[in-house]
């Protein structure tokens, strides 16, 4: 075991926990702020993988990565607006539309992948985003090539978590968002409208599941497969719970979950082999879930969450 | 007085078939407080919803200093002028006082001006006596500041007419004298008030003028209520004389409740200290006192919601061992909660099935754990028309009626069943005057049967019409106990300060 504790403080295994914590740390902020407006988007999942494949495809089609970035993020904003459409609009089932777009997000994936590239034995690839190494910064031992060489997605990641929290906590809208989410009536008869400002949040939302998507086919793996996603969406809501719709939490949420992921993909590389790989393949998930149980008690959701707003009804 | 600030054309809303409002006329001066009178649901809340632009009016218009407005969104009102404080607070609580003020305002350079912001609110504060502590979450308000809060919200966004929808119903007698200091320093400044309450002395203090509503409609107007008589304004607004009840003398026979030495634990609010009572059969019993002395803990105990921690308690002669709701009522205890809303009825349930609840596991209402939904209707509709509830149906949902005809609800349902001992916190909290005569001389039917009736409630003058004993607490103690012959206001608000210990 105590192999595995000199790994931690490697290079690369910082800069692992790192990479899987950014697609992470962008959708758990794009949930926290949908769920602060007080809407639940059980589309992530599906969002994810949706704009991971309009990502890959744009930038495989036109050779442009920040145009197959564009794409995604585009893509989130859309199917935001759509989850928006039903759940704020019309006032329906959070739940029921938010797996309504997950499922029909990922047979949309499916569908125009295979449109597109058709069937083939090996899934194309492309050439994805490379390392940027910043200059000075990186240069410092162990944390600059583990932090500061990195893809340009991940340093839009570490500055997205202070932006998230200023524009949450320190701008007007941001108090519209947590006003809506706490008590839409509230917000309304001080003028603001909760219709507006929650589709803007889960729109914003949307996009940063974009981003969270885009990451995955365009810097993790350079290709889109069904499995691309493989969970990470709904790893993302338990994470904006257990960062009690925190940004910042939330985002520690992410690096701590993708410090036991790190942990675990070491574990299966490192002499262990004799345990099936899948007992450690559980191991991020079991940390979730009793995390979750210790943290997430006395953690009081966005009182207006779940919650359609109509405005005559008393 | 000059012309009008504010003028109400014609307005009309309906609700379905329920016409809240029908061509409704209303107009405010500069400096001038308008009382809003009328019976639970004349139209009050919806007439003043709509003029804030909550709910759009189906016909009618609105002029502000002369020139039609088209108002639709409560931002359109807000730009108007015009500033409302709900019957219910529209605050986020886990928000702080500065953040609640500052929603919807625009910021400076881009972020939240909190500066700005407390400036203004120092200025406001000290124009009106209306102090805050910007920094506390309103959740940590007792209910009169978060009111101080709601006015002061309006006056930041340049209110020239504030809309006050009951805001006496909440405050205790001693919070009342801030209150209306504080809109006649309003007033003085030019502010146009309407002002909304069912107590009627009130109304004639503080108004310059007053239009009443009936049934949805203008049913009259007062120019100056302080020369008015209360039973004057009364008639305008039932349409007839109301008489105040005759309380004939008890005879009361053996305990139906008693209570030993109960002590409670600090679990939330002020702890009970060796509370020791009785009620007998045909008496009603008032509790006094200053809210939050620990009325909470006893209504809870005698419930069956909080087990106490020692002491004895006894029900129709049978002692409470589980203290379980399901058991007290088993003993034959019926009980009005305070809060109407949440512990009272299920807003979002039919009226029908939130008028058996209580009941619903009984022969009556169930056969062999399925509901007989034709018995629960009629069991409603029987009750709704006994007790004069006004709405569409038995299966409205609880929610949208109106505060008098929920507390008439909840007290068919608890009379139906004839308790022998019924416990009621602020029976007519927001009643108009029928309803809450209604209620007393139900009240006194029921001593006439025989029932023992506990009335804890902070309107001293309700409690000395109606109780034949008034105990007072103080502290979580019983700080005295007075006959209703010899308890006079002066004597009680002695005790309620803890002044005179002994009974
Ligand atoms: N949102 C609503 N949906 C359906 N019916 C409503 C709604 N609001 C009010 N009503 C109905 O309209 C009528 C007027 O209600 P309103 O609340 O204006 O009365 P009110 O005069 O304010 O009474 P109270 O003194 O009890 O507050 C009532 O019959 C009520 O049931
Ligand atoms: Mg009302």
């Amino acid at each position: 075991m105590s192999a595995v504790f000199e790994q931690i403080f490697q290079v690369g295994f910082l800069a692992a926990i790192i990479r899987i914590a950014t697609p992470l740390a962008f959708a758990t902020l794009g949930e926290m702020f949908s769920e602060r407006a007080g809407v639940l988007n059980l589309g992530i999942e599906g969002i994810m993988l949706l704009s991971a494949m309009t990502g890959f495809t744009a930038a495989s089609l036109s050779g442009s990565l920040w145009l197959g970035i564009l794409a995604a993020v585009l893509t989130g904003m859309l199917m935001g607006a759509l989850h928006a459409l039903f759940t704020v609009a019309l006032g329906l089932s959070q739940h029921v539309c938010g797996i309504g777009v997950t499922l029909f997000s990922s047979g949309l994936a499916y569908f125009l992948y295979r449109l597109i590239f058709g069937q083939q034995s090996v899934p194309p690839s492309i050439k994805g985003f490379q390392t940027l190494p910043i200059p000075l910064l990186s240069d410092i031992p162990v944390l600059g090539p583990a932090v500061f060489n990195q893809f340009a997605l991940v340093y839009m990641a570490i500055i997205a978590i202070p932006l998230a929290a200023f524009v949450l906590y320190r701008t007007p809208w941001g108090l519209s968002v947590r006003m809506v989410g706490e008590n839409p009536r509230a917000a309304d008869s001080a003028g603001v409208s909760v219709i507006a400002t929650r589709f803007q949040a889960v729109i914003l939302g949307g996009a940063l599941m974009g981003l969270a998507g885009a990451f995955l086919t365009m810097a993790q793996f350079n290709a889109f497969t069904f499995g691309v996603v493989s969970g990470r969406g709904w790893v993302a809501i338990a994470l904006v719970v257990f960062g009690r719709w925190d940004p910042w939490r939330s985002a520690g949420a992410a690096l701590l979950f993708a410090f036991v992921d790190a942990l675990q993909l070491r574990m299966q590389a490192s002499g262990l082999g004799h345990i099936p790989y899948e007992a450690f393949l559980m191991l991020p998930f079991i940390f979730t879930i009793v995390a979750m149980a210790v943290m997430s008690r006395n953690a009081v959701a966005p009182s207006a969450l779940l919650k359609p707003f109509r405005r005559e009804e008393r | 007085m000059s012309a009008p600030l504010i003028e109400m054309r014609g307005i009309t809303k309906s609700f379905g078939a329920v016409k809240a409002n029908e061509g409704v006329d209303l107009s405010v001066a500069p400096g001038e407080i308008l009382g809003l009178l009328g019976e639970n649901g004349a139209g009050k809340t919806t007439l003043m919803n709509v003029l804030f632009g909550a709910y759009a009016p189906d016909a009618g218009e609105i002029l502000v200093q002369g020139k039609p407005v088209w108002i639709t969104s409560s931002a359109d009102a807000l730009a108007a002028g015009i500033g409302m404080v709900h019957q219910h607070f529209h605050l986020a609580p886990r928000l702080t006082v500065l953040e609640n003020l500052l929603i919807g305002i625009p910021g400076k350079s881009g972020r939240i001006d909190r500066g700005g912001g407390l400036a203004r609110l120092s200025d406001i504060s000290r124009q009106h006596g209306l102090t805050l502590d910007p920094n506390l979450p309103v959740s940590a308000l007792s209910v009169g500041e978060q009111q101080r809060l709601e006015i002061v919200k309006a006056l930041f966004r340049g209110a020239r007419l504030l809309i006050l929808d009951e805001p006496t119903a909440v405050l205790a007698p001693s919070e009342v004298d801030g209150l209306f200091s504080a809109l006649r320093s309003m007033a003085a400044q030019g502010l146009g008030i309407i002002f909304i309450s069912h107590k009627l002395n009130e109304v004639r203090a503080l108004t310059h003028r007053c239009t009443v509503l009936r049934h949805g409609r203008v049913a009259g107007r007062v120019d100056h209520p302080a020369n008015t008589t209360s039973a004057a304004m009364a008639q305008l607004m039932c349409g007839h004389e109301i008489v105040p009840p005759a309380r004939g003398p008890s005879t009361p026979g053996v305990a139906v409740l008693t209570l030993d030495g109960i002590s409670t634990s600090r679990h939330s609010g002020t702890p009970l200290r060796y509370v020791s009572l009785s009620v007998r059969a045909g008496e009603i019993l008032g509790i006094a006192g200053v809210s939050g002395n620990g009325q909470k803990a006893l209504a809870e105990v005698i419930s069956g919601t909080r087990v106490p921690d020692a002491g004895r308690m006894t029900i129709a002669g049978k002692a409470v061992m589980r203290f379980s709701p399901r058991e007290v009522q088993a003993l034959g205890l019926g009980r009005i909660p305070e809060d109407r809303m949440t512990t009272g009825l299920v807003t979002n349930l039919p009226l029908a099935d939130s008028m058996v609840l209580p009941r619903i596991g009984t022969a009556a209402f169930s056969r062999k754990g399925l509901l007989k939904p034709d018995a629960i209707r009629a069991f409603a509709e029987e009750q709704i028309k006994a007790y004069d509830i006004r709405c569409p149906g038995p299966m409205t949902r609880a929610g949208a009626l109106s505060g008098g005809n929920l507390q008439k609800a909840l007290l068919a349902r608890e009379l139906a069943f004839d308790p022998k001992v019924l416990i009621v916190s602020q029976p007519t909290r927001g009643l108009d005057i029928g309803a809450a005569r209604f209620i007393h001389e139900k009240f006194l039917d029921m001593r006439a049967k025989g029932c023992g009736i506990i009335v804890i409630g902070e309107d001293l003058e309700e409690l000395l019409v109606l109780c034949d004993r008034i105990a007072v607490m103080y502290e979580g103690r019983i700080a005295g106990t007075l006959d209703s012959t010899d308890a006079t206001i002066a004597r009680l608000g002695l005790l309620m300060t803890g002044a005179e210990g002994h009974s």
